[in-house]
């Protein structure tokens, strides 16, 4: 379970996020939609403690992920984090890809971590292509390759940062399909995304970012077919 | 009538190889010293700060501007006047290394720097630390993207070693300098030290083009 209480970021002068709090229990999909540069990305990167905050807190399992006291990498390994550039480790093939994190991170035996990175890449669709180079991959397989990675770590939670954003429209679909895969088997997510079918169709609550706060929030159909607030009424009036 | 000059003779072969053995050692001992240095030295600069690069940096430029053959020269007599005068080898050795260490380091560093933060945070995601991501990600991949940087100097370290002769290192050039005072038969000398050279050097150009082609997958 994830906790977000009243977080506030900001990059020098610029406050990206201005006091923003959400729950996400375990096997709830929230969507998070808005604006380019309304904090929906950073608000990731800060429960990913990859941006530290100025104000308030995040809890993801009643752990502080801020607090010095706080092993990120430890943190991490429960959060799978997917971004929009897939960043597949290109001196590696697929499977090595996948191992990797299992091995050094988790320490692992080199069949355990084998055994698992099979696994999850068949999850994935990806069961035929263990030895390839991810190179010799499509932008979509790329990028299932970076769900499966992030998945071999057996994270309790997978934050997805506009995952197919810098896919060519054709692949657009293979990778949302396999999103819709996780939460189907009840995987908790929290997506950054501008597909808005999806957010509608997948999520259980949509949360609609506006200059750093949630301007509304709500059940995912809702939110998407009957906007209460005027400013999503606007955004997604432009966004169709 | 005995002539002061002798011709080259088989006698020879013994003093020549002695030459390139030379050659090779210091030329080893620079480009594997060289290398190492210049990692470290490349990864300081990739992640550091700005004061850190303009100490660091001023002194590679030192030793990348100023000619081999004068910080040879400087330095070799430099440590003699100053009473700890040293074996030709070790002296052409430090500078050599130090020489190739500029170069290296500037190669390493545009390699570590080739590696997008996206890619490290990509990795640091996956709950890797610092240093795993250094040595799993930055490294394979930014050591790749540079090879053939690394390769060109290495050749050019190779040839350069020949420098080492001003201060009395018996490598191959100056070996070859010794035969000519003696036979008067400059041609086929340089020619002869002209293929050893290649052939010191054709491996690793060779092996080189095999990891490349290994490489590009």
């Amino acid at each position: 379970m994830i906790s977000i209480q009243n977080v506030h970021k900001s990059f020098g002068d610029l406050e990206v996020l201005k006091g923003v709090s959400l729950d996400v229990t375990n096997g709830e999909v929230v969507s998070v939609i808005g604006g380019s540069g309304s904090g929906k990305s950073t608000l990731l990167y800060c429960i990913n403690a990859i941006e530290n905050i100025q104000k308030g807190k995040i809890l993801v399992d009643d752990v502080d992920v801020h607090s010095k006291e706080t092993n990120k990498d430890k943190l991490r390994q429960k959060l799978g984090m997917v971004f929009q550039q897939w960043n597949s480790f290109p001196h590696m093939t697929v499977l090595e890809n996948a191992a990797l994190a299992p091995r050094i991170v988790k320490k692992m035996s080199k069949d355990e971590a084998i055994e698992i990175a099979k696994k999850e890449l068949v999850h994935v669709g990806l069961g035929d292509k263990f030895d390839v180079y991810p190179t010799k991959m499509s932008g979509g397989q790329q990028q299932r390759l970076a769900i499966a990675r992030a998945l071999a770590m057996k994270p309790d939670c997978m934050l997805f940062d506009e995952v197919t954003s810098a896919l060519d429209p054709e692949l657009v679909g293979e990778v949302l399909d396999t999103l819709r895969l996780l939460a189907d088997e009840g995987m908790t997510m929290i997506c950054v995304t501008h597909e808005m079918g999806f957010a509608r169709d997948v999520s259980d609550r949509v949360a609609y970012f506006h200059e750093g706060v949630i301007a509304e929030i709500g059940e995912a159909k809702q939110v998407i077919t009957d906007p209460q607030n005027p400013l999503t009424q606007k955004f997604l009036s432009k966004v169709r | 009538m005995n002539s002061l000059f002798t011709p080259l003779s088989w006698d020879d072969t013994g003093f020549i190889l002695t030459g390139v053995m030379n050659t090779v050692t210091i030329s080893i001992v620079a480009i594997v010293l060289g290398t190492l240095l210049g990692l470290m030295v490349g990864f300081a600069r990739a992640e550091s700060n700005r004061l850190v690069n303009a100490v660091f940096g001023g002194a590679l430029d030192v030793l990348r501007s100023v000619p081999l053959i004068i910080q040879l020269v400087l330095f070799s007599t430099f440590v003699g006047a100053i009473g700890y005068p040293l074996d030709p080898f070790v002296a052409g050795s430090i500078i050599l290394s130090l020489y190739t260490m500029a170069f290296m380091s500037e190669v390493f560093r545009s390699g570590f720097e080739s590696v997008h933060q996206s890619m490290q945070t990509s990795a640091r995601s996956l709950g890797m630390t610092y240093w795993q991501t250094i040595f799993y990600i930055r490294l394979p991949i930014g050591l790749r993207a540079v090879f053939p940087s690394w390769l060109g100097v290495s050749l050019s370290v190779i040839k350069d070693s020949a420098l080492v002769s001003v201060i009395g290192y018996m490598e191959l050039l100056r070996t070859s300098d010794q035969l000519i005072s003696r036979t008067q038969q400059p041609l086929m000398i340089l020619i002869g030290v002209g293929i050893f050279y290649f052939i010191i050097s054709y491996p690793l150009s060779s092996y080189g083009r095999y990891v490349e082609r290994k490489m590009a997958i």
